[in-house]
């Protein structure tokens, strides 16, 4: 809401600097966004007028015009189009000053000289336009001050008015708030009404069919009026507001929303059936052409006004064009009425129609002021139009709004705020705000609350008016004494947390991303259709499609990131992210949301340094990092199970990760084709966990069992095994099961195919730690152990001893 | 004699000193004191000697040969040193090449801000607690006092699901939750991602928020400004100016927005705070008792306040970010600047 402080300074006395009002507004609740001081910076730019535009000889962009200021003609090269000759202009002359300590000097464009500048709104700091030069009124007289005949300097504040106040959507609005604030007097406008012509009554009606809709409704007519132009003060009043002047009645009605915050309608009355209003409900289906030429589609919740025949206006929000005020209107009829906010609301919203006025009935009007209104704009219209008044409001009020009566109990301000505001201040401060005290005593004071305030219904609401005005920073601060109950953080979010330390701590850098989704990365990660991460849960209204559905899995967003990253040289890039995947249920209307864990890699697997190779990641890599991070979060018990139906992974590089019965994630490389998909320079290696079901098999460790008692001895293997056939899980399980209870540990520390040994085969040396906890083993035992193993081994896996 | 033992120790002392490594010096050894060595040969002679002059002879002898021992240990020692000093020499590194290790890896600063926000929370005795991020429509807006048709749902743009179901649009619907699930004392703060429809240099259709909840039978307001004034002190600095400016939440009665002194300018106005010299960094209020009829609690008996802030903006604030789109392109030449 733009405020004119000389426009404020007629409804209260306002003593204070534009930056202290705005420092006391916000301190209050109206949060000042802006101060503009309008015009300040300009000097010497007057009011002239084209005499002549004539092409520039040397630029096809550029104009060459010849503009009076009453006292001479100046020649000024111009590079705007919207003017013409006769128009009035706001001419910058040589020496003048715009805003910005721009001064205007005598200069040569394109070889012709400019004796000064014609300007646009936005130059001259008024506005924001700069789509062509300023086009003043052409009644404006040519060589008067440009700040004189604009009623400038003015200042302007911007406050931000919250949705529960308003009653503040004016500036009488704000200027009642003022006065609560300042103790000053607050100054309402009275309107007197020249009422000369026949009986209301006898001339229009007024008929409620929805009053549930419609709580009141009330009409003057005017008849004889002459619209035209409206007044220089009017019209200046209405652009630093920031509303665009239309005709003098049109504009009286809108002056009256800005001064009182009360929307009214003026309907040109001789285009009115029968010259009666109805207001009811639409028909389903009915459509309605508002004066901004829309057709609209009504429905049954829609609340318009009728005459006697058919739609006039869509009740609240925008008059229609079989019935607006045109330059030939004589008559007109004034509507000012109550509607309830909630429907306003509802309809503007599915019509994508927002008005000023539906913005301030969808948040509330004063049911007991808009006679005031009514009388206001009446006034001002006969003032500026002439015309003769009829006798009377027709005023239909089929709903009155019974006053709030609301007590405040001074234990309970005290209670609330942790301070004793006085039982005489607390008083002070409500009747500052127009309450009318109806009943005191020692403990509680209750009020009747004004009718413009549509947000004050609670002993709270008074509680925080009290706060508002005596002042937040008047209220001590304390610290609270609460029972101290610590609560542990949420299992699922330390395990965040320890998946997210333990991942930055083995080189990979943390991601967020977005949790939207494109519908197509389902193709590009190979997804067959109905897969179970092809399930999406679905927006109805994203911001595009390629944000239309959520994650079922981190990786499309790793995968993007690690896209983006190649694209700038990232030779090394490493990503991880911890966060909700979410997947539709059946029956149930939320989704589940399942924590996950995931990370890509590719580039070298080492830095770049001295020491280090320049192998590429594969495999190995992401796995080593899940068996850390399971490691690291308590599971104790993971596997990893070769898996060929995850599209999106090289199907000889890629594991399922187990525990127990629980799958609990993937890991592999990515496939060739979806690297080609995603823009991808290979080999990425990535893995995918699902932190819940990590919650949910994780063990903390078991009790300690004495650090043990006798030495323990460890022997190498080297054996042949075939390769692709025997994997080396089956050899570590046939030791640990041929090796009866001296075998404490089973490390595989070599791998080795190649020409030194059999075609087909692979070599795998395993060290074996053997230990009892009775006595030291003796050679004898070891080798007799060492016996078993390679006998279980041949038999189990078909391994034998490497020879040499 | 005792001339010839004297030269002889002379001697050998003189060439022990200059002996310049371990075999030279065992073959000295071997050559004065050996069994064929020199002062052992000189010994010999001393049967030949006058029996009155043997005991001061012997005394020279035992002299020369305790100096010649003593030599030999002492240029022992100095050659293991020496050698010890060429063995560690040959093996000094330079120590300015990087050393061996990983890549570097780090997390993003949306979870250090929202660590170190936690922590003066917890620090503070607030427990942390946490909700879907798909939330019904009944959690996200009624039981939070903004009903259908109301206005202050424009404060707020939301994505839909379904009728019903939304992207939580803040993490206030944890409060509810909560306070569904257990009686006051109610102490927690509540992270998370939310979700608006709207997207440019200032916005993200997804953000984070840590959203605050004290109730209890007796928590004021001015409780509120203790428990925000205090976390202020300790996530900005002691000195910062902070105030609380009445503001409208509809799930808060009264309602505040507080402001801490620019972070920039320290209050004199700059281009971050547009010149006023404060920045709004989180909204709070006293939880309107409407709120609490949705949650079975009786506003007679128990109040508290909330507080909710936006992670971005602290950890825009914080580190000069002035893009919220940064947070989420995962580039790795901003995420390595914090890790």
């Amino acid at each position: 809401m733009r405020i004119p402080i000389s426009w404020l300074r007629e409804y209260v006395d306002v003593d204070l600097a534009p930056e202290a009002l705005a420092e006391r507004l916000t301190m209050a609740g109206l949060e000042v966004s802006a101060v503009d001081h309008l015009g300040e910076g300009i000097r010497g730019v007057v009011v002239a007028q084209i005499v002549e535009k004539g092409p520039h000889p040397n630029a096809d962009r550029l104009s060459l015009c010849r503009v009076t200021d009453g006292t001479g003609i100046h020649e000024i090269v111009c590079g705007a189009t919207n003017m013409g000759p006769g128009d009035k202009v706001a001419l910058a002359r040589v020496g003048a000053r715009l805003p910005g300590g721009f001064k205007i000097k005598k200069t040569k464009i394109r070889g012709q000289v400019s004796h000064g500048m014609m300007c646009s709104e936005r130059e001259l700091g008024l506005g924001e336009d700069h789509s062509g030069i300023l086009i003043l009124p052409a009644d404006a007289p040519v060589g008067t001050d440009l700040l004189e005949y604009l009623g400038l300097p003015e200042t302007v504040i911007e406050v931000e008015i919250t949705p529960n106040r308003a009653d503040c959507l004016s500036v009488v609005g704000v200027a009642r708030e003022v006065a609560a604030l300042t103790g000053k007097e607050l100054r309402i406008p009275q309107p007197e009404v020249p009422e000369s012509g026949p009986e209301i009554a006898g001339i229009t009606s007024v008929e409620i069919r929805a009053p549930e809709l419609c709580h009141r409704y009330a009409a003057r007519v005017i008849r004889g009026v002459r619209v035209g132009p409206s007044p220089m003060w009017l019209r200046r009043r209405l652009e630093a507001c920031g509303v665009r002047s239309i005709n003098n009645v049109v504009d009286v009605t809108n002056y009256v929303l800005l001064e009182l915050g009360h929307p009214l309608h003026a309907f040109d009355m001789n285009r009115l059936a029968e010259g009666r209003i109805v207001v009811q409900r639409a028909r389903a289906g009915e459509r309605f052409t508002t004066l901004d030429g829309q057709e609209r589609d009504l429905d049954a919740d829609s609340l318009v006004i009728c005459d006697a025949g058919r739609p006039v206006a869509l009740a609240g929000i925008m008059g229609g064009e079989n019935s607006e005020v045109e330059p030939d209107t004589t008559d007109v009829l004034l509507e000012s009425a109550w509607f309830l906010p909630a429907n306003i609301r509802r309809t503007s919203r599915r019509l994508g129609l927002r008005t000023e006025a539906s913005y301030r009935f969808e948040r509330g009007t004063d049911i007991e002021g808009l006679i005031r209104a009514l009388d206001r704009a009446t006034e001002l219209i006969a003032r500026l139009a002439g015309g003769t008044v009829a006798r009377g409001i027709f005023d239909a009020y089929p709903i009155v709004h019974e006053p709030k009566r609301i007590p405040v109990r001074h234990d309970r301000v005290r209670r609330l705020l942790g301070v004793a505001v006085p039982p005489e201040e607390v008083r002070r401060i409500l009747r500052s705000l127009g309450m009318i005290e109806e009943a005191v005593d020692d403990r509680s004071v209750t009020v009747r609350v004004p009718t413009h305030r549509v947000d004050l219904e609670r002993e709270v609401d008074l509680v925080e008016e009290v706060a508002r005005i005596h002042g937040y920073d008047r209220i001590p601060t304390t610290l609270p004494r609460v029972p101290m109950r610590p609560d542990p953080a949420p299992l699922r979010r330390r395990i965040a947390n320890v998946a997210r330390d333990l991942l930055a701590g083995q080189g990979f850098h943390e991601a967020v991303c977005l949790s939207f989704g494109d519908p197509a990365d389902d193709g590009r990660l190979g997804l067959p259709e109905g897969h179970a991460l092809a399930r999406h849960v679905t927006l109805a209204n994203p911001l595009g499609r390629e944000t239309s559905v959520l994650r079922t899995t981190l990786l499309p967003g790793l995968l993007g990131g690690l896209a983006r990253n190649q694209r700038r040289q990232e030779r090394a890039a490493r990503l991880f992210e911890v966060g909700r995947s979410f997947h539709p249920r059946e029956e149930e209307p939320l989704p589940q949301e399942v924590l996950r864990a995931a990370a890509v890699a590719a580039g070298p697997r080492d830095p770049l340094a001295w020491w280090a190779s320049e192998e590429p990641v594969g495999f190995f890599d992401a796995k080593g990092a899940v068996e850390t991070l399971l490691a690291g979060l308590g599971v104790r018990d993971a596997g990893f199970e070769s898996a060929t139906d995850l599209p999106w992974l090289h199907p000889g590089r890629a594991a399922r990760v187990t525990a127990g019965d629980a799958v609990l994630g993937w890991v592999g490389e990515l496939h060739p084709l979806r690297l080609d998909a995603w823009d991808l320079e290979g080999p990425v290696a990535v893995f995918e966990l699902d932190l819940d079901a990590v919650a949910r098999v994780r063990q903390e460790p078991g009790p300690f069992p004495g650090l043990p008692r006798y030495p323990a001895t460890q022997r190498d293997l080297a054996i042949l095994v075939e390769a692709g056939r025997v994997r080396a899980r089956d050899v570590v399980e046939a030791v640990w099961q041929a090796g009866l209870t001296l075998v404490r540990n089973v490390e595989i520390f070599d791998v080795y195919r190649g020409d030194r040994i059999p075609e087909g085969m692979v070599s795998l040396a395993l060290r074996i730690t053997y230990r009892a906890d009775d006595r030291t083993l003796t050679d004898e035992e070891v080798r007799a152990e060492e016996t078993r193993i390679l006998e279980h081994l041949a038999e189990r896996t078909g391994a034998r001893l490497r020879e040499g | 004699m005792i001339e010839r033992l004297q030269s002889i120790g002379a001697q050998a002392v003189e060439e022990i000193r200059a002996a310049d490594d371990s075999a030279g010096l065992e073959a000295l050894r071997v050559r004065y004191l050996g069994r064929k060595g020199e002062l052992t040969a000189c010994l010999k002679d001393m049967g030949r000697l006058d029996p009155s002059e043997r005991p001061r002879v012997g005394k020279v002898a035992n002299e020369v040969k305790a100096a010649i021992e003593a030599a030999l240990a002492e240029r022992r020692e100095a050659l293991r040193a020496a050698e010890l000093e060429r063995r560690l020499g040959r093996e000094a590194v330079d120590v300015t090449l990087p050393g061996r290790r990983g890549h570097g890896g780090g997390l993003h600063p949306l979870t250090l801000v929202v660590r170190e926000l936690l922590d003066i929370f917890g620090q503070m005795g607030f427990s942390v607690a946490e909700g879907p991020e798909v939330e019904r429509e009944y959690y996200n807006f009624e039981a939070l006092n903004i009903p259908e048709d109301h206005p202050a749902r424009d404060m707020q743009d939301t994505f839909f699901v379904e009728p019903g179901v939304v992207l939580r649009t803040h993490t206030s619907p944890v409060q509810i939750r909560t306070m569904e699930a257990q009686k006051p004392p109610v102490k927690i703060v509540a992270p998370g991602k939310v979700y608006r429809c709207d997207s440019d240099v200032t916005h993200s259709p997804m953000f984070h928020q840590i959203e605050g909840l004290l109730v209890d039978r007796d928590v004021t307001f001015a409780d509120l400004k203790g428990v925000l004034t205090e976390f202020v002190h300790r996530y900005y600095g002691p000195d910062t100016g902070v105030r609380f400016r009445p503001s409208f939440f509809p799930f808060t009665e009264p309602s505040a927005e507080v402001d801490i002194q620019c972070v920039l300018c320290r209050g004199s106005g700059c281009r971050v705070c547009s010149g006023t010299g404060w920045l709004e960094i989180l909204g709070s209020g006293m939880v309107d008792p409407a709120v609490y009829g949705f949650v079975d609690y009786d506003p007679e008996e128990v109040q508290g306040f909330a507080f909710g802030m936006g992670v971005e903006r602290i950890a825009m604030l914080k580190y000069g970010i002035d893009d919220i789109r940064l947070f989420f392109e995962n580039d790795l030449r901003f995420l390595r600047h914090f890790g």
